[in-house]
């Protein structure tokens, strides 16, 4: 039998990783390819915890109540068969991290499991707030030691340039080493893991700069498909700080932290003397506090005034053992200790739902291209409870792995008619797309223009895709960037920069009105998705968008979701 | 706030090293050095020569809230995280930014770490069986390590392709040897001398330095307490 050819494995956060580690199990090769190295990725800022119904609290928890909580939290727009998978495994997930060495929370020797949003039960296993950085650095271990075995092929300072069709299948990607400009044809089948599209909203969200978006972007323009682009989650506690929004974690509010607003902050009262109106547990009870992210920051937009995250009942203990570093970080950065005082928090871009459209399987519509991790849609429908990317990025990573290793064994017994597609001379896989001469020894950046173009089109998307939007303000972003469409085109024909750059700006454009066309063209309000003009949710919308990049064309239509 | 950014640069490995100043002001209390190194555009640039075209300065960041350690230099003399060096916080009205001396130069402020990772997989930097009980607290310390390189750039002894491999292989050794399998003990320890114990002056410039303020002095004496006096008893 001849060899396999390396998977190529696209982003190295936790679905990265967790990819990589399940074909090395399983002995099979892979690049793991990422813009920059493990450490510098999103997957490091998670902070609060990742769910799994462990059952440790004494409170009766189970898989099923894990189950419909994330159904629910995502206002059943998620493939019930996928949450099942997922929720069921979500035990199996969190004990092979804690056999990883991950310092998980624990007390008298026993786990212990924190509140988070949405879900009625401690469910959040944690460590501190730093819980999506232990697990990295667990992972990224687990990983060097199929590096050393030759198993994982690291190119740590790499840029996914676009992918390589054959025949409609991905046999390969097209790779740029950022720190010598050299571009390189990687053949082999391919695994997304590249994150989140940040950059379509640069400085604005909490999470990395690294994940520009034009990964994602130049999938698009290639014709994946793409789902669920309109459902952005909005984190109701996050503070701009310079150049992003900080978080504070829900798992402050997981330990009993409060939101409310003063009665009378208008103009005259000085703003701290008024009554507080603790306005989610007016409306909601008990546990309004934790109620789902979605649901809190459209009750923050509505009543559209300050609001304040009370940590001052927290007591010394919890403080010290559960989120230490959460109050270091806060005094750091706004110079007020939470312990204290009151701190002024507004709803921030935090996490995208919306993604490549995988099936079941994690596959796409193109075969031998597979993707998970936040770039992905799955799992998270409307709105994503908080701990269950974490979750959904190393499950998700897990899941997209093994399919990729069935289908070689697959194609390997029946006569390796794919893995023979891949193995051609890579010469004759440049597709006219790159020469080497235009780039190598360069260390390209954007140019000025690009910068400015690239900067508008994150404002022209903030103001269509607010948290409560309705057609009018969508098609106003539309037109907008009809005209900044035009200037980049200009740009285009006028730069003497030959290569990627341009590329990436157009795709990153082309995905931004993807976006907007598909918020247009949800006339309801379900999650994230709140539509002024359209209140009211409509069963008959309960279906996925599918949107997809065709004969020059954005095309927008509806699927039915699976039943279980 | 007006400052001028001194800034050292090259365009790449190969090319030859040059200074260029830049202005930056802003309105912003918490500005950091990493604001002002992204809000550099053409007109940012003092006295550029005639008809000189501007190269957007190039430098490594990711989260922008010291939790990642992409955007480690040399700001003012001292090894430091752009983004969490504020501008208030330094005097004088220039600001000088150098690439960290200690590792190769891909192109102005950004160098090439990838020694670290190397020396990680020398060290055989992970568990070969299921964790096994051992210090939860240690556990974390130690996994906070940003592998962002100032504990070297600071360090006496580190020198890039030296035996020594300093702070950033001490944590990760530290996280295995928190929750270390017991058959594991004797090939960990042989490293954690190799890398870590045997070149260590105990300068101990490296916990003033590092960002993520990693009880460093502490885990050396839990370490070096198991794995070079063979207390692995003390690691509870
Ligand atoms: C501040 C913060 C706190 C959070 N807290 C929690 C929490 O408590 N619980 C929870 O469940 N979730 C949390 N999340 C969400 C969670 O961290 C992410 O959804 C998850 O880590 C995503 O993992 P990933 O592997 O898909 O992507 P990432 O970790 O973002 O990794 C993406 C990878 O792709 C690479 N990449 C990107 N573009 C390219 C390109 N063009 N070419 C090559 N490589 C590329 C990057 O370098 C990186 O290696 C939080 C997020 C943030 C920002
Ligand atoms: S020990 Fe501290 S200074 Fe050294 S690499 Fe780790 S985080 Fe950076
Ligand atoms: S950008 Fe992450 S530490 Fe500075």
């Amino acid at each position: 039998m001849k060899q396999q050819m390396p998977i190529n494995i696209i982003g190295a956060g936790l679905a990265g990783l967790s990819a990589a580690k399940t074909c090395a199990e399983a002995g099979i090769r892979v690049r793991l390819i990422s813009f920059q190295p493990s450490e510098r990725a999103q997957s490091n800022l998670a902070e609060g915890g990742i769910n799994a119904a462990l059952n440790v609290m004494g409170e009766d928890d189970s898989t099923e109540n894990h189950f419909r909580d994330t159904m629910k939290g995502g206002c059943d727009l998620a493939d019930p068969n996928m949450v099942r998978n997922l929720t069921q495994d979500a035990p199996d997930i969190v004990m092979e991290m804690d056999r990883l060495g991950v310092p998980f929370h624990r007390e008298n020797g026993h786990m212990v499991q924190r509140n988070f949003g949405g879900q009625k039960k401690k469910r959040t296993a944690y460590a501190k707030s730093s819980t999506g950085k232990v697990l990295t650095t667990a992972l990224i271990d687990a990983v060097r030691k199929y590096e050393v075995q030759g198993l994982v092929e690291r190119y740590p300072h790499h840029r996914f340039e676009k992918l390589i069709l054959r025949n409609e299948a991905a046999a390969g990607v097209l790779v740029c080493d950022r720190y010598s400009g050299k571009e390189t044809v990687m053949a082999g089948r391919v695994l997304m893991a590249c994150g989140g599209m940040n950059g379509l909203f640069a400085g604005a969200t909490t999470g990395t700069t690294a994940n520009t978006g034009s990964a994602a972007g130049v999938l698009f323009e290639q014709g994946v498909e793409f789902a669920n682009l309109e459902f952005l989650q909005y984190h109701p506690t996050t503070v701009s700080i310079t150049g992003k929004r900080l978080l504070v974690s829900e798992a402050a509010r997981g330990e009993g932290g409060r939101l409310f607003y003063y009665e009378t902050d208008t103009p005259g009262h000085p703003e701290d003397t008024g009554v507080k109106r603790y306005f989610l547990e007016e409306k909601y009870g008990e546990r309004g506090n934790l109620m789902p992210r979605d649901v809190i920051s459209r009750e923050m937009a509505m009543l559209g005034r300050q609001v304040y995250l009370d940590l001052t009942v927290l007591d010394e203990k919890t403080w010290k053992v559960k989120l230490s570093d959460l109050r270091d970080e806060i005094i750091h950065y706004l110079g007020i200790d939470p312990a204290c005082e009151p701190v002024p928090v507004s709803p921030g871009i935090h996490y995208f739902m919306g993604g490549i459209l995988v099936d079941e399987h994690h596959r796409t519509n193109i075969s031998g291209l597979c993707a998970a991790g936040e770039c992905a849609c799955a799992y998270h429908g409307a709105n994503r409870l908080g701990g269950n990317s974490l979750l959904g990025a190393i499950y998700g990573g897990r899941q997209a792995a093994r399919t990729m290793i069935r289908e070689i064994a697959e194609d390997m017994s029946a006569g390796a008619a794919y893995e023979n597609t891949l193995c051609v001379d890579p010469e004759s896989f440049q597709d006219g797309a790159a020469d080497p001469a235009d780039t190598a020894s360069s260390f390209r950046t954007l140019t000025e223009e690009e910068t400015l173009i690239q900067e508008k089109m994150s404002q022209i998307l903030m103001e269509g895709m607010m948290p409560l939007r309705d057609g009018k303000l969508i098609t106003h972003a539309l037109t907008e960037l009809e005209k900044l469409k035009a200037r980049a085109g200009e740009h285009e024909k006028r730069t003497d920069e030959p290569g990627g750059f341009s590329d990436e700006c157009r795709a990153k454009l082309l995905l931004a009105e993807a976006t907007l066309r598909c918020a247009l063209e949800r006339r309801e309000s379900r999650g994230a998705h709140t539509r002024l003009d359209f209140p009211q949710t409509d069963e008959n919308m309960r279906k996925t968008t599918v949107v997809r990049y065709e004969k020059g064309e954005i095309r927008i239509s509806f699927r039915e979701i699976s039943r279980l | 706030m007006k400052k001028i950014l001194h800034i050292l640069r090259r365009e790449s490995a190969q090319a030859r090293p040059y200074w260029e100043d830049f202005y930056f002001e802003t309105q912003d209390a918490g500005a950091t050095v990493a604001t002002a190194l992204s809000s550099l555009h053409a007109e940012n640039r003092i006295s550029p020569a005639q008809g000189s075209r501007f190269r957007p300065v190039i430098w490594e960041h990711s989260c922008l809230q010291k939790r990642c350690g992409a955007c480690s230099m040399i700001i003012d003399g001292v090894p430091a995280l752009a983004c969490d060096t504020r501008l208030s916080q330094l005097k004088g009205d220039t600001v000088r930014l150098e690439p960290l001396r200690k590792f190769p130069v891909v192109a102005d402020l950004l160098v090439d770490r990838s020694v670290m990772m190397e020396n990680l997989k020398d060290l055989s930097v992970w568990l070969e069986a299921e964790a096994g009980a051992g210090s939860e607290d240690m556990a974390f310390e130690a996994s906070r390590c940003l592998q962002c390189g100032l504990c070297l750039e600071i360090c006496p002894n580190f020198a890039a392709g030296g035996s020594f491999s300093g702070m950033a292989a001490m944590a990760p050794l530290s996280r295995l040897i928190a929750r270390l399998p017991e058959e594991q003990r004797k090939q960990t320890a042989r490293n954690y001398k190799k890398g870590v114990y045997s070149g260590c002056g105990k300068s101990l410039a490296c916990r003033d330095v590092c960002p993520a303020e990693i009880k460093i002095d502490e885990l050396l004496v839990k370490s070096n307490a198991a794995a070079v006096w063979n207390r692995w008893n003390s690691i509870k």
